[in-house]
């Protein structure tokens, strides 16, 4: 009963949070409430016992990934009021494309709720989330994670070729150099004769 | 161990030395781009008959999750090729264009490592993970000539477009998931064969949606004809041939593998797919004054043509696909070859009127460039009439012949943009000086015409190799 209550409130708060996202004028506002849909989901994988899988969402998404959304929000200097001008515009089309679609989906999803429920594989309860992972993840899945690294890899390779810029003549600071200087190389001696000056 | 390493020993050589060359470029004095490019053709042909010299093992490598046949060993040969030569002919243009950076081979050789793991892909997850590793390089390098307005353009359209195909692929995958229990084709394919409930089945059109979106398959071919023409031209040349090819492999593998019980339910999709694309890459060609846009439309046109053989879902049908794809692999990179050589004062030849006159400035280049628009029509004695008989007669076998026919009319149609240019070429007064080529490109546009005229290699390799890609196809089924 508590299960079902708890599942139908996050739900519910998923849905209407990740409506806001869209509809909400203020950008700042859009983020604030993927955050929240981002907590319900993570509540949606406790119930299902997925309590690493929902720790990784809220460290992951919330505290990385949305603080960066709101970094770039704040600091970019996008006109959001202009850019959602055609929002309403296309809404009927969008609408009319969205209920079709989730007619259909509903109709895959009635298929499957109405037929037998099935376990697919059997969860020991005595092992965690985590020690689940662990097993597979560097032995089964082993090349798989490879292969995921590298794409970050790609992923920062482009991010460098696409937007590093060497700038000429900028004062840099040579750490080595610094360190390596002696008082031959960096006091000049001059000896200057009484009423002369230095000019 | 040594027998499980050469598994994946394609994946493995270029995954470590494209690791390895990353280090070597960066050089705080020197610029390293010209020695890593060859380092990179070389390492790419190694890697394109590093399945021959290891004896062309098969099997399964990390407990499933890629599959090594001799389809997978002749698909690789291909994407190797091709990369090796699309790396080749980039050199010159991104030296004259002071785009030159070592980054961009190190790329190439990312994306083929994605491409490689697409082909061999056994099970969803090394599926959508060989897609992300070669997309992410494919938009970077879209978007090479960061300073133009036109490449970063195309480099942003095709990152939230292909976003988009992903976010198809992955909700296709989870039904999929969800409905079988299980991420692994050979599991699918056994509940597909107790029964395909409606979820597997819109799993599985979602998932063809994703990949439609890769091989630019009509109604998801949008970005094409602007990423093609905002892109850098070698970047274009390299887009056209190998990521094609190993889209559709992957398509094929999918289809015959984990769907194989359930031809009707996808015949439909492709059949709608194939007809579409050659409907609109055939007439949407016909107002196009851009040569990169034209060979964008003629890309969605043939991945049309491609389609119709693997309609029929036999063995028949994917020897037919890896044929025409074959085949339009090696006249594509010689288009692009060609396309390469022609600078004329201002930069590089784009539009279409830049080549009137090319057969009085430049006899022999004009002569290879008609060649291979013969070719792309499929007038006989060319390569190119091959790749449709082949890719066209499985489709007859399997009672399409209606299929068959709408890709005839699509290629008359077509035939009229590719005699368009060859007019423009043969019959109208030169405008433009051409500079004279690198010898590179001239090397590479000879060699793939003499691939394409196939009198003079035709006896000695064609039941060589048709016997290869009737066996590279069988291990499919």
């Amino acid at each position: 009963m508590l299960v079902a209550i708890s599942f139908y409130l996050l739900a519910a708060v998923a849905i209407a949070a990740a409506f806001m996202v869209v509809a909400s004028k203020n950008p700042v506002h859009s983020v604030m409430y993927l955050i929240l849909t981002f907590f319900s989901a993570a509540g949606l994988f406790i119930l299902l016992g997925a309590e690493f899988l929902a720790l990784l969402i809220v460290m992951v998404y919330v505290g990385a990934v949305a603080v960066l959304f709101l970094f770039v929000v704040m600091m970019l200097d996008v006109d959001f009021v202009e850019m959602k001008q055609g929002f309403l515009q296309y809404l009927p089309v969008g609408a009319l494309v969205g209920v079709v679609l989730f007619i259909e989906m509903f109709l895959v999803g009635a298929a499957y709720f109405s037929g037998e429920p099935t376990t697919v594989v059997e969860r020991d309860p005595n092992v965690s989330n985590l020690e689940a992972f662990g097993e597979v993840l560097y032995t089964e899945y082993a090349g798989m994670f490879e292969a995921a690294g590298l794409i970050l890899l790609v992923a920062l390779i482009g991010a460098v070729v696409l937007t590093l810029r060497e700038r000429e003549g900028v004062r840099k600071q040579n750490i080595l150099e610094q360190n390596a200087r002696t008082r031959a190389t960096g006091v000049e001696h001059v000896d200057i004769e009484p009423g002369q000056g230095i000019g | 161990m040594l027998q499980t390493i050469s598994l994946f020993a394609p994946q493995l050589l270029l995954a470590v030395t494209a690791s390895l060359l990353l280090g070597f470029g960066v050089s705080k004095d020197k610029d390293r781009s010209i020695i890593v490019r060859y380092i990179a053709v070389g390492l790419l042909i190694l890697f394109a008959f590093i399945g021959l010299l290891l004896g062309q093992p098969t099997g399964e490598a990390f407990k499933g999750a890629l599959r090594v046949d001799n389809y997978s060993h002749y698909v690789n040969m291909f994407m190797g090729l091709s990369a090796a030569a699309a790396l080749m002919f980039s050199k010159s243009y991104f030296q004259t264009e002071k785009l030159d950076r070592y980054e961009y081979s190190v790329l190439v050789l990312y994306a083929v490592l994605g491409m490689s793991i697409m082909v061999s892909a056994n099970s969803l997850l090394s599926l959508y993970i060989g897609i992300e590793l070669q997309s992410l390089a494919l938009y970077v390098m879209a978007a090479f000539n960061r300073d133009s307005l036109r490449a970063s353009e195309a480099g942003l359209k095709y990152f939230v477009l292909g976003a988009i195909s992903s976010g198809l692929l992955l909700y296709g995958s989870s039904l999929i998931y969800g409905f079988t229990g299980s991420l692994e084709f050979d599991r699918i394919a056994q509940v597909v064969s107790e029964g395909a409930t409606p979820g597997i089945i819109a799993g599985m059109v979602f998932l063809l949606c994703g990949l439609a979106f890769k091989i630019s398959a009509v109604p998801f071919h949008m970005w094409t004809p602007d990423v093609y023409e905002g892109s850098p031209t070698p970047v274009t040349g390299f887009f056209s041939a190998a990521p094609k090819f190993a889209a559709m492999a992957l398509i094929a593998r999918l289809v015959v593998g984990p769907f194989g019980d359930i031809v009707t339910q996808w015949q439909q999709v492709i059949i709608v797919l194939a007809v579409l694309s050659m409907f609109v890459g055939a007439i949407g060609a016909l107002a196009q004054t851009n040569v990169k846009r034209l060979m964008a439309y003629s890309s969605i046109a043939n991945m049309g043509y491609a389609l119709v053989p693997l309609a029929a879902g036999t063995v028949a049908g994917v020897k037919g696909m890896l044929i025409f794809m074959s085949i339009y692999v090696i006249t594509v990179i010689g288009i692009f070859a060609c396309i390469l050589q022609m600078r004329i004062r201002n930069g590089m030849v784009e539009q279409i009127s830049d080549l009137s006159g090319l057969s009085k400035s430049n006899k022999s280049l004009a002569i290879i460039l008609s060649l291979f628009m013969f070719s792309l029509m499929g007038i006989p004695p060319l390569l190119g009439f091959f790749g449709k008989w082949f890719a066209f007669a499985p489709a007859v076998e399997a009672n399409l012949t209606w299929l068959v026919v709408l890709a005839l009319i699509a290629s008359v149609i077509g035939a009229f943009y590719y005699l368009r240019l060859v007019k423009t070429m043969w019959f109208e007064q030169p405008e433009n000086e051409f500079v004279q080529a690198p010898k590179t490109l001239r090397g590479l546009s000879a060699i793939s015409v003499l691939l394409v005229f196939p009198l003079l290699i035709l006896p000695f390799i064609a039941v060589r190799s048709q016997g290869i890609i009737a066996l590279a196809a069988e291990s499919l089924f």
